[in-house]
């Protein structure tokens, strides 16, 4: 057997999110065909899930009077604890305003300015003007120094996501839905598209194309607890490493956001705090102010996270009717009824939905929870993969680098349509001048060998493994050793861990037929992959003995610049059971390494 | 102890050769805070690896997971097992293609709605990149970004006489797509041009009233005010194209 279909197409989007679709609209307008494959329906990807806003400095809201381009690029560089591409922070930031009107102009319904005097929650008293009366207005999200972030009530992923598929279907781009790329095709140089299995049928197909867009998100389901949705496994990541050719950038950096609500971990926005809600602990205290004097519960996610963790170590936390993990509590009470019912609705209604809390009357459980790969496919500022022509990543699947060490709140959904329009553009650019001759042997041999692997998984020649338990075991040793706080001891015992456990997903053999639409064969097919992933972010953690963003080491609590300004490089080569890590410098042109104004640095630690 | 359950499964697999519609038993216990996402999938890790179904967001945001819980269209992901009798059924929503047991086809079904009805914003303006943006009153923001919430979850569908009848029904989630671009300003469209798209039985006048959509959405959209403005809506366009001249 071969594949069973062969599509041809100038620019293959592997993907539907925002950044995804955003990259396709562009390909498509520059008259290019292009075939987006996605796992799932465009719209219930999970840009869908994104509560909060974008940020982008238009300035419209009294709160944001005389914000710009530079004031946010700072946030962001300082954000990223200096760990991000500068050149491309500047230029996302710069052009994130116009992304956010041109959205408008496709049907985004976003808030806008009302005159008036207004006072919130949060004891801030501002007044709105009628000059800037209707245009579109922003909240204060964590880590920055002006209210910045556009939204649509409390579901801004839901209505871009919406209304970017209302373009692509407009422009009427086919979507192969229910399909998984499940291996790059490349000779060694150029890449040439990708295997992918229908997931309606269990087919495997091919699809051929001068230019391949990865935009599949992040990696978050390697742990066990993830705010993401259960696709983000990082997929388009693991399939890019496999070629061990394209590295994968920093991908130690995760993000935990302070707010997963246990049992489900589903995310509480940052909105709620930006709105001006509380963390309290279990007496009842408003900790924050005491780690954090200036930004309280809106200093960086990282931050927030350490100190609730910290917090909780120090004898804080609230015994969980879920589990032996503590928690504390978020308070948006006082934001009153109809505040929470209509601009925290979504969040309201999530509470009341998995825990039967009102959050207007009741206090509502959270924990800091994986959140956000920072890391991804390293790419050039064009959105270029490196390693491999013709291959390129963008959104939460790529290190472009906008985030460095710790993205901004509000910063990933910006990302996403703007790395989708500037490096789609480039794309186009790269397609329009490409030729490409298709060595179809090097084709056959790359289904071939996924047939083989397929066939393996069900006749059990490699093993008996189960895969839901290689599944659980990864989650747990990364919530175990890879998470929050990190020490060398820990992260060690994690990488060997996960070395056994990728030696394990070698011999994965299926209890199922693995016949047609299988679910338990779509997982085993990518585990391997998954645990890979895994290995990166741990061994990269292991390696990188500084703490920065979000990667914080007890072991090596402060930042190093002077040995660690620069960015892992996670490569796998064939036969290998670890990653082979290089690194290269992160420039810093435009604003030297300094404080960053909240944080363990410059507030130190609390004072009893 | 949690209490036992048992979940009554509909199994059918139309890509393997022989298989047959039936339904299953499976056996759980249940635990503190279980949902259906929890529950199918300790199902499909521990008593069956072949069941087939779909989750994404497990959030009840992204509007995957809608099927029959003991007949009624719900999205399994907000559905805690203990507001459900100790045994229950669970069937994959009617109207839709059956892709496996609990899974169906409703991104197919939702993109040639959206093709039909021409669900973008119709403007001759164009985009420039150094302007601002049309201003907007916030109302009017707020009122567009009602229907707007709809997840495409297909319950409104499922549970409709008429789309169980007819193919090209679009239901009460096809007519409330319909009434977001109706009432946002950016789109330019006429009424008598949405007439075209809605203004039939396949649309507006398919409906037989029987509002089963009103209390099935799981987002609690007023779905029923929607389809009677628009309805009202279209029966001004019909008449204008009828009576051109005449006064509304
Ligand atoms: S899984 Fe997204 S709505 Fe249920």
């Amino acid at each position: 057997m071969s594949a069973k279909n062969t599509h041809y197409c100038d620019v293959l989007v592997i993907g539907a999110g925002l950044a995804a679709n955003r990259s396709a609209i562009e390909a498509a307008q520059a008259g290019l065909s292009v075939i987006i494959l996605s796992l799932v329906p465009p719209r219930r990807s999970h840009s869908t899930a994104a509560q909060g806003g974008m940020q982008a400095s238009l300035g419209n809201v009294a709160m944001g009077k005389g914000d710009n381009p530079q004031i946010h690029f700072e946030d962001t560089v300082k954000g990223s604890d200096w760990g991000c591409d500068q050149e491309v922070a500047k230029m996302f930031c710069e052009t994130v305003p116009s992304m956010i009107r041109q959205l408008d102009s496709w049907g985004v319904p976003w808030n806008r300015v009302t005159a008036g005097k207004k006072k919130y929650a949060s004891g801030i008293e501002t007044e709105d003007t009628k000059e800037k009366e209707g245009l579109i207005t922003a909240r204060d999200f964590g880590g920055t120094a002006k209210w910045r972030c556009c939204y649509t009530s409390d579901g801004t992923g839901h209505t871009v996501v919406f209304v970017v598929d209302t373009v692509v279907c407009k422009l009427n781009i086919p979507v192969h839905d229910r399909v998984e790329a499940i291996s790059l095709i490349h000779d060694g140089v150029t890449c040439y598209g990708c295997v992918a299995r229908d997931l309606r049928n269990g087919e495997l197909n091919v699809y051929l194309a001068k230019s391949t867009i990865i935009g599949t998100g992040g990696a978050g389901r390697i742990y066990a607890a993830s705010t993401n949705a259960v696709i983000c496994e990082g997929t388009g990541g693991a399939i890019a490493l496999k070629t061990g050719l394209v590295p994968l950038g920093n991908m130690e950096a995760i993000q935990f956001h302070p707010t997963g609500m246990p049992p489900v971990y589903i995310l509480m926005t940052e909105g709620a705090r930006g709105d001006g809600g509380y963390l309290l602990d279990k007496n009842m205290h408003r900790f924050m102010p005491d780690y954090e004097p200036k930004k309280k519960e809106l200093a960086s996610r990282d931050v927030v996270s350490r100190r609730m963790v910290q917090h909780i170590r120090a004898g804080f936390g609230v015994d969980s009717k879920y589990s032996t993990q503590q928690h504390l509590w978020l308070d948006i009470r006082h934001l009153g009824q109809k505040w929470v019912w209509t601009n925290l609705r979504e969040i309201a209604n999530i509470a009341m939905n998995f825990n039967g809390v009102d959050p207007a009357k009741e206090l509502v459980p959270v924990i800091p929870t994986q959140h956000y790969t920072m890391g991804g496919v390293r790419t050039n500022k064009d959105g270029a993969a490196y390693g491999l022509k013709g291959l390129f990543a963008m959104g939460e699947a790529a290190c472009w680098d906008l985030h460095g060490f710790n993205r901004l709140g509000g910063n990933s959904l910006a990302e996403t349509v703007t790395a989708g329009y500037i490096c789609g553009k480039q794309v186009a650019k790269y397609t329009l001048g490409a030729t490409q001759d298709f060595n179809m042997k090097v084709v056959e041999d790359a289904v071939k060998f996924e047939e083989e692997n397929i066939n393996n998984l069900i006749s059990g020649k490699n093993g008996k493994e189960n895969v839901y338990d290689i599944r659980t075991a990864m989650g747990t040793t990364m919530m175990e050793h890879v998470h929050i706080f990190r020490t060398g001891k820990a992260l060690e015992q994690g990488v060997a861990k996960l070395q056994e456990l990728y030696k394990r997903s070698l011999k994965i053999g299926l209890r199922s037929s693995g016949q047609g639409a299988n679910p338990e064969l779509a997982l085993a097919i990518k585990m391997p992959g998954q645990v890979r992933t895994a290995l990166c972010v741990a061994y990269g953690a292991l390696m990188r003995t500084e703490s920065r963003g979000s990667h914080f080491r007890e072991d090596f609590p402060k930042r190093d610049d002077a040995n660690w300004l620069k960015r892992t490089l996670a490569y796998w080569k064939e036969g290998a059971d670890l990653p082979t890590l290089d690194y290269e410098p992160v420039a810093t042109p435009l604003l030297p390494p300094g404080d960053r104004g909240y944080g363990e640095a410059s507030a130190g630690p609390v004072k009893k | 102890m949690g209490r036992q359950i048992t979940i009554s499964c509909f199994r059918f697999n139309p890509n393997i050769p022989g298989d047959k519609p039936r339904m299953q038993d499976y056996k759980l216990e249940e635990y503190e805070g279980m949902t259906l996402f929890i529950a199918l999938n300790d199902i499909r890790e521990k008593l069956d690896p072949t069941l087939v179904f779909d989750f994404v967001c497990r959030a009840a945001i992204c509007g995957s997971c809608a099927m029959l819980i003991n007949g009624r269209p719900r999205l399994a992901c907000k559905t805690m097992t203990r507001n459900l009798p100790s045994h229950f059924t669970v069937m994959p929503l009617p109207v839709f293609k059956l892709i496996g047991d609990l899974s169906v086809d409703t991104g197919k079904w939702f993109r040639d709605l959206q093709m039909r009805t021409e669900a973008w914003i119709h403007t001759t303006k164009k985009f420039d990149f150094n302007a601002l943006e049309v201003r907007m009153d916030n109302k009017i923001a707020e009122e567009i970004y009602e229907p707007e919430r709809c997840v495409e979850c297909g319950c409104c569908v499922a549970c409709c006489i008429t789309a169980n009848i007819r193919d090209d029904f679009m239901g009460a989630t096809g007519i409330n797509r319909v009434c977001r671009f109706i009432i946002d300003p950016r789109d330019e469209r006429a009424d008598a041009e949405y007439f075209e798209v809605v203004g039939d039985e396949g649309g507006t006048f398919g409906c037989v009233g029987l509002m089963a959509c009103d209390d099935m959405c799981p987002m609690e959209l007023p779905l029923q005010e929607n389809l009677a403005f628009v309805r009202r809506k279209m029966a001004g366009a019909g008449l204008k194209l009828t009576f051109p001249g005449i006064k509304l």
